[in-house]
């Protein structure tokens, strides 16, 4: 029985970057999976159909919608900082993030400045923000190898650390509705600051203890070296971004390339991999954490008395002057960008995100070919995507 | 960062596309974000060319979307001839005369797809590239850019999905997000969303107005049935 009828009508698989066309041995039926939706180590809901030959992945498909409510509609209906608090809810690991990305865009539709203050809580929150989801990806990883819960909640032990931070400034855990064209909503208390420090001095112990868990387990190696591999040419070719292209070799790191807010301050250094394989992934996510505490370190340092708003910002009757922007930054998931059209009126034309789950799932199928099914849950988990940033 | 200008990027295609036919569209905003529009028959050329050139090397098809332009009503002041009645001298008269005129003629909407290039090797972008439709309701084929940036796969078929442009040349042209039996196109400004209201227990708004609507719908339906039923 054909789930959808994937099996029998080929794509036009010609030309080097698509997926190459695998036979089957013939000496058995091809057995046609639906993996999902749920499972695949429940990141969220999702399907992959699968073409399985005995073990070997011969064809894959993901499926995508579950999740879709048409966010980019929802935003067009509604007043530019309308959409502030929805952006929490695309990547729901990193709502900080998001915000961030979202304020970059329009500020740069509008010219708006941001104070130095603001600047630096924007890089300690969006760093924190990495270190979460980094943590998060790796303890999945893990747990996608049969431990299950114990290494996750490792990670979620940091994470609930960093999460009362987020809390205790911004008011909730997740849905923070932070940030705002021209600055940030709530200052920061010299005890917060001292808060994130005593947080910070904790992570590196946490950091080591995960590399342990990493580079010391036999299993961890055997399941994850040299599964999933994904050239460097495809990777750029295919719009892959974040840990996962970095991952592949190639030195793209967009806090670096555009410097956005005060990034060129900071001294860090860009984690590369050697192999592409899920192994190099997660071992990019554990340095780039590693680089986040330095970061995290010196914007503590750094940050100056001042206001957290430019006192010139427009808040009520916001209305940019017709034009366009497309603003990004650089998530923990990869390139996130969002792309404003302006008409002049107080919603966006149009209002469109650059998802980085999404487009990073591209490649899915060429890293699972050939592999064995218990490897493409390895395989997809190493992707690290959210769902609420894929459907949108 | 060395990127060059639009003007520049315009004049290598020309040079390396004969009859490439680009065309520059100014953004008017701060970002200054300008961006090129390309004729759909040489997009193809245009697209392997920046992304093969050497110099401009847009190895990096970041982001792809669509927008959609509604038929807009312009009105312009046209100057028209006319026989206006004038008395000339006490002698009423028959004189040719020229007159200002507000006349309103509606320009035909498109769909366009947007596709913002960045270059990995060399470290610059964004350049903006951008095709348009004929129309929205017939003639809505756009080539495809995924043989040349594979990045496009998904982002292309979620065009296809929610704005209703047809990629010609693209490998798997699907729905992505909505399901495959669905049939408008959610993110066009004229859509009009289904009457399929499901019993809302604290409707208010625009909610409640739906909710009315969908009853009196479903009352005037129900109400001609029973009475052809009665007799």
């Amino acid at each position: 029985m054909s789930i959808s009828g994937f099996v029998q009508e080929k794509d036009k698989r010609e030309g080097w970057n698509r997926p190459p066309v695998m036979e089957s041995d013939g000496e058995a039926d091809l057995l046609e999976v639906a993996m999902g939706p749920h499972h695949p180590s429940t990141h969220g809901v999702f399907r992959m159909d699968v073409a399985l030959d005995g073990e070997r992945v011969i064809r894959l498909k993901p499926v995508f919608g579950y999740l879709h409510r048409n966010h980019e509609k929802l935003g067009e209906g509604m007043s530019y900082l309308g959409s502030m608090p929805f952006t929490d809810r695309l990547d729901y690991m990193c709502p900080l993030t998001n915000n961030w990305a979202y304020a970059l865009a329009v500020e740069k539709l509008t010219g708006q400045e941001v104070p130095e203050r603001a600047e630096y809580l924007r890089v300690i929150l969006g760093e924190l923000t990495r270190v979460v989801n980094h943590a998060s990806a790796i303890g999945f990883l893990i747990q996608e190898m049969g431990a299950s819960g114990t290494p996750l909640m490792y990670a979620f032990k940091q994470r609930e650390k960093i999460l009362d931070l987020f809390e205790a400034i911004t008011g909730a855990r997740m849905m923070v509705n932070f940030m705002r064209f021209g600055g940030c909503r709530v200052d920061a208390t010299p005890a917060w600051l001292a808060a994130v420090r005593k947080v910070l001095d904790g992570l590196p112990q946490f950091a080591d203890e995960f590399e342990n868990l990493l580079c010391g387990s036999e299993i961890v190696m055997a399941r994850a070296q040299g599964v999933g591999i994904l050239r460097p040419e495809l990777a750029v070719n295919a719009g892959v971004t974040g840990p996962m292209l970095r991952a592949s070799g190639v030195n793209y790191d967009i806090r670096k390339v555009d410097g956005y807010s005060i990034y060129n301050r900071f001294k860090f250094r860009v984690p590369l991999g050697d192999h592409g394989d899920v192994y190099d992934r997660f071992m990019i996510r554990l340095l780039e954490m590693r680089e986040s505490f330095g970061i995290i370190d010196q914007a503590l340092k750094g940050i100056p008395a001042g206001p957290i708003m430019d006192p010139k910002a427009k808040l009520r009757g916001f209305r940019p002057k017709p034009g366009e922007a497309y603003g990004r930054i650089e998530g923990p998931k990869g390139e996130l960008g969002f792309y404003l059209i302006s008409d002049g009126g107080p919603n966006p034309y149009r209002y469109r995100i650059r998802p980085p789950s999404l487009i990073n799932l591209t490649v899915l199928e060429d890293m699972c070919l050939g592999s064995n099914v218990a490897d493409v849950v390895l395989i997809f988990g190493s992707v690290d995507i959210v769902l609420g940033e894929v459907d949108r | 960062m060395g990127l060059k200008t639009v003007e520049e990027i315009k004049a290598a295609i020309e040079a390396a596309v004969p009859g490439a036919g680009v065309e520059i569209v100014p953004n008017p905003s701060v970002s200054a974000q300008h961006s090129l529009r390309l004729k759909p028959e040489t997009a193809v050329a245009v697209a392997t060319f920046l992304r093969g050139d050497a110099e401009l090397a847009f190895d990096f098809l970041s982001n792809a979307t669509g927008v959609d332009w509604l038929d807009k009503e312009v009105a312009e002041k046209v100057k028209v001839m006319r026989w206006v009645n004038r008395e000339v001298d006490g002698v009423k008269e028959l004189v040719e005369e020229t007159v200002e005129e507000t006349q309103k003629r509606i320009v035909p909407g498109y769909l366009e797809a947007v596709y913002h290039l960045f270059s990995i090797t060399k470290g610059h972008g964004p350049v903006v590239i951008r095709m348009r439709t004929a129309n929205r309701t017939d003639q809505m084929q756009l080539p495809s850019l995924t043989p040349v940036w594979r990045s496009a796969e998904f982002q292309e078929r979620e065009i296809f999905d929610l704005f209703g442009i047809v990629f010609t040349g693209h490998p798997d042209l699907r729905r992505i997000l909505m399901w495959d039996e669905f049939k408008d196109h959610p993110m066009r400004r004229d859509y009009v969303e289904p009457d399929d209201f499901e019993y809302e227990p604290t409707a208010h708004d625009e909610v409640l107005k739906r909710a009315l609507e969908h009853a009196a719908r479903v009352a005037a339906q129900t109400g001609a049935g029973q009475e052809g039923a009665g007799a």
